[in-house]
């Protein structure tokens, strides 16, 4: 039952996403499931959505929080400390990814546990925390039940909300089966959920120490919130004796107040609900009540390059809702591990490449049609086309010299001149003329294309181009007089 | 009063759906507006922009200043383009770094509409006269829907022409999958997305689909015909050109 | 407080950098002043306080608690709020309750066993049919309601392994919205808060929404008017 590095989804070394993706559409019941799971959660959330007249002006005020909150960073997450040490916490700080793994094996360690119980959090999936651990001797339990169920199956999250979205339930039972040991195990969701109440609570009871992630850290009372929906959350953090809880440094909120407004964005528009189950708000360690030992430890891993990039750093107020997976047309064709990345999706698609500094993921800016229904739903209003576009040319001037550079420059000294521009109309006439087939009624066709556009004729033909472009039209009116 | 209109007919609809212009410059006319056509105009920048080629963009915004500084209003069949110069020319302008520039942007855009805008929100029309015979699917282009806002504009054009037989499909929002060079470059995710599309289309047993933008048209019709459906594809603009006399 | 991870990890030279880094991120480090205008100047035009009577509160709040299948009574006079509890564990077949400290005497029922929980372990609590506690607010609109660590309420265990929770919320004490909630809250932000809103749920499997998954499967309330 361990984390093997194998099949880790890491940026550095996925393949491309149109490599991943045509891996992923020949999956049917992926691609079912896809489909089922983000057809529910967005009909959910648009009911819940529609009920809020006030939606659009929350909306506003959560962007504003988050953007305040990041061009304030510095300042905030010295409160936060403060304010978490004084409640009795201990935070450290993280410059990457395997600084904060350090830290955290070397706290899981001095708490005097091999196992710990874990929350579900993205953010120990982006650092592949669970290998490290193990590789320490640590065992990690996942209790949410969607990472349970990714860990029993040796799998990966395909969504920030949902993680094991892209699982049935004959799937499921299948790995419960063996994993649990459960040969008569039934596969209605009822049966699937109480046979991992009962192998969690065992472990709820007993395991020591526990990790988890973070929703909000909440500058002004040094506290933190978490919102869930299962009550494995409120098992670990109040159970055991001792808890890590690792957070970005972009999970920062100025103050407690500005959860008036998170709580409302975020539910509606993660699960469709006016509120999820349970959300939990500790600060520090309290007499009697949860862990006697309490770290936070606030890991960068990339996020301070984000926000140095001026038109990127709108990536940062992402509150991890996962709307925009759910509004994705591209995403729901082809689910979260063509992205190569825990963050997938149109949010996968901006922030995987900048943590990765733009060495790696440079194909993920391009796995969007710029349609727009992610920020139509994003809580935070973040531009996510924007940014898509603005890290399309950072790829561009990355690369230099290829092929299609060459091709945009020459299609761009074309436009820049009209003598030029009809030329090439006429150039493409001629060009095209061998590839075009006639049909019966006069039209022409082409259903073969070479080279860079050979994509378009795989799945489409394209209408040959008409004998008289529309100014050829306009020119011989005009000389006719009209 | 009929308005001076300067016709932006867009690189795309030049080169390959010059009816599409035909049918814009035809409507407008029989409404009483003169239309002009500056001949110097070639491209709006939007997919060199989008494709990340931002600097070999940047020098079309001052070219379409200058051709179109002095018309009445500028009508262009096409709402990504539309929505490519709302978005983008502003902030183009002030990284090119000419504060003229950016001031005749600024000046222009109001003046710039979208075709079915042009006729719902500057001419404030719904009925322009309008005859087609045919059982018709509209596809809500996704520029025109959520960066221009056209909401049901294009709908209430449709509703009014009369003898249409006007059919909604399913996911009528979601996007069709063409996205400029997405189209290229993620051709098997873009074929997924087609798929779903045009299995909407065919189901409502339309004749024909109509969208605001030959971009999604040419990218629906390529896989209507490589399928042999026998459905076709028709800009919005040819189907309010359409009279009873010149009925097909 | 200090246990042997002080020792472990000694983060200050991280701490400086992500802080210089920030720093050069934003082209300036923040000053305090600024910053707390800036927090001030943020646009709040969303809904902050109720725009229901009161009685439509109460009535929004049976509503909502009741879409998530809990058994919701009110119950006016003082003396009534025994025979209310007695009432609602009879129909669910409960005897033997845990209850925290402080939850006032006048509202238990004879012929139960309630057992004042002055450090149950998480075994024992596992023990008993369910408990019972007061709570801090409920929020209407979105059927929620909150407890936190103080007399009555208890430590955050005694609500979370028991598999069945019945709670006692005053009607002065419930809001309509959320950010009357966070107002409400904002004296005693630093003590342990849960926000209960339905049971325990999970929609991981087709998205079909499951009950209970960990924590009480069956939350009742008595609303004390």
């Amino acid at each position: 039952m361990s984390t093997t590095a194998d099949n880790m989804l890491d940026p550095k070394t996925s393949p491309t996403f149109p490599i991943a993706a045509r891996g992923m559409l020949g999956d049917t019941q992926l691609r079912k499931n896809v489909r089922h799971a983000t057809e529910v959660i967005q009909n959910k959330r648009a009911r819940v959505v529609a009920e809020m007249p006030d939606w659009q002006q929350l909306r506003e005020s959560g962007r504003q929080i988050r953007e305040h909150a990041m061009a304030n960073l510095d300042h905030y997450l010295e409160e936060f400390e403060r304010n978490c040490t004084r409640a009795g916490g201990k935070v450290h700080w993280a410059r990457d990814g395997e600084e904060a793994k350090r830290i955290v094996t070397a706290l899981v360690k001095a708490s005097g546990s091999d196992e710990v119980i874990k929350v579900k959090s993205m953010t120990t999936e982006e650092i592949h925390l669970n290998v490290a651990l193990e590789a320490a001797g640590v065992h990690a339990y996942e209790t949410d039940l969607a990472e349970l169920i990714i860990q029993l199956g040796n799998d990966q999250p395909s969504h920030i909300v949902v993680p094991a979205l892209h699982k049935n339930r004959q799937q499921i039972r299948e790995i419960f089966q063996r994993e649990m040991n459960l040969p008569e195990l039934g596969d209605k969701p009822q049966d699937l959920a109480d046979a991992a109440r009962r192998f969690l609570r065992e472990k709820f009871l007993r395991v020591k120490t526990a990790v988890s992630g973070a929703n909000f850290l909440i500058a002004e009372t040094g506290g933190v919130c978490i919102v869930e929906s299962e009550g494995n959350g409120r098992m670990c953090l109040t159970l055991p004796e001792t808890l890590i809880t690792i957070a970005g440094i972009d999970k920062v909120l100025p103050r407690f107040e500005d959860l008036e407004v998170m709580l409302q964005l975020l539910p509606r528009s993660a699960t469709g609900e006016r509120m999820n189950p349970y959300n939990s708000i500790w600060t520090g360690v309290h007499e009697g009540d949860g862990p006697r030992s309490f770290h936070v430890v606030l890991m960068d891993n990339a996020r301070t390059d984000v926000l140095a990039d001026r038109e990127g750093r709108q990536t940062l107020n992402c509150i991890r809702c996962g709307a925009c997976q759910n509004a994705c047309p591209v995403y729901r064709q082809t689910g979260g591990h063509a992205y190569g990345s825990v963050y997938a999706g149109p949010i996968g698609a901006i922030l995987t490449p900048q943590l990765q500094q733009m060495h790696h993921a440079q194909s993920l800016p391009y796995a969007s049609s710029l349609c727009g229904a992610c920020y139509e739903v994003c809580p935070v209003k973040i531009n996510i086309p924007e940014v898509l576009i603005h890290l399309r040319n950072k790829v561009v001037v990355q690369k230099g010299f290829s092929a299609e550079a060459v091709a945009m420059k020459a299609m761009a000294a074309i436009f820049r001149s009209e003598r030029r521009f009809r030329a090439a109309q006429r150039l493409g006439r001629v060009a095209e003329a061998p590839l075009v087939r006639k049909d019966g009624q006069g039209g022409g066709w082409i259903e073969w294309l070479p080279g860079l556009l050979g994509g378009w004729t795989q799945v489409r033909d394209l209408q040959e181009m008409p004998k008289e472009t529309f100014r050829d039209w306009w020119e011989k009116r005009e000389s006719r007089g009209n | 009063m009929g308005l001076r209109v300067a016709l932006f007919i867009t690189c795309y609809n030049d080169t390959l759906f010059p009816e599409t212009g035909k049918a814009v410059v035809k409507l407008l006319e029989r409404l009483g507006h003169t239309v002009e056509f500056p001949a110097g105009q070639t491209c709006c920048g939007q997919m060199h922009w989008n494709t990340g080629y931002q600097a070999e963009a940047l020098p079309l915004v001052g070219r379409f200043v200058e051709q179109f500084r002095n018309a009445e209003a500028v009508v262009v069949p096409s709402s990504s383009c539309v929505a490519m110069m709302r978005d983008h020319y502003p902030k183009m302008a002030e990284e090119i770094g000419d504060k003229r520039l950016a001031a005749e942007v600024a000046e222009l855009l109001p003046r710039v509409y979208e075709f079915s805008e042009f006729l719902t929100k500057r001419l404030e029309l719904e009925d322009v006269g309008a005859y087609y015979p045919h059982r018709v699917a509209y596809h809500a282009s996704c520029h025109g829907l959520r960066n221009l806002g056209l909401g049901d504009g294009p709908m209430r054009l449709l509703r009014s022409v009369k003898g249409i037989d006007l059919v909604e499909i399913d996911h009528m929002e979601q996007c069709c999958g063409f996205g400029g060079t997405f189209a290229v470059k993620n051709a098997d995710v873009s074929s997924a997305m087609l798929a779903e599309k045009v299995t909407a289309v065919l189901n409502t047993k339309a004749e024909a689909c109509t969208a605001c933008d030959n971009s999604c048209l040419m990218h629906i019709q390529g896989a209507l015909h490589r399928q042999r459906t026998g459905v076709r594809t028709v800009h919005l603009a040819e189907i309010l050109a359409g009279v009873e006399e010149t009925a097909q | 407080m200090a246990t042997e991870t002080d020792k472990v990890v000694d983060s200050s030279a991280a701490r400086e950098e992500i802080l210089r880094r920030i720093r050069a991120a934003n082209a300036s480090a923040a000053d305090a002043v600024r910053t707390e205008q800036d927090w001030n100047a943020i646009e709040r035009n969303y809904r902050r306080e109720a725009t229901r009577s009161h009685d439509e509160v109460l009535d929004l709040l049976e509503d909502r608690l009741r879409d998530y299948d809990a058994h919701v009574v009110r119950t006016a006079a003082v003396d009534d709020v025994a025979a209310a509890v007695a009432k609602m564990l009879s129909e669910r077949g409960h005897k033997r309750l845990a209850i925290p400290e402080g939850f006032d005497a006048a509202w238990l029922p004879a012929g139960f066993d309630f057992a004042v929980d002055q450090g149950l372990s998480a075994v024992e609590l596992d023990g008993f049919d369910g408990v019972m506690t007061g709570a801090t607010l409920a929020i209407a609109e979105t059927g929620s309601v909150v407890l936190q660590n103080v007399a009555g309420q208890g430590r955050r265990a005694v609500t979370l392994v028991p598999d069945y929770h019945l709670c006692l919320v005053r009607a002065a004490d419930v809001v309509e919205t959320v950010p009357e909630a966070m107002k409400r809250l904002q004296a005693t932000a630093e003590l342990p808060t849960t926000f209960f809103s339905g049971p325990s749920a999970t929609a991981d499997i087709e998205m079909t929404r499951i009950k209970g998954v960990h924590g009480p499967r069956f939350l009742d309330v008595i609303l004390l008017t």
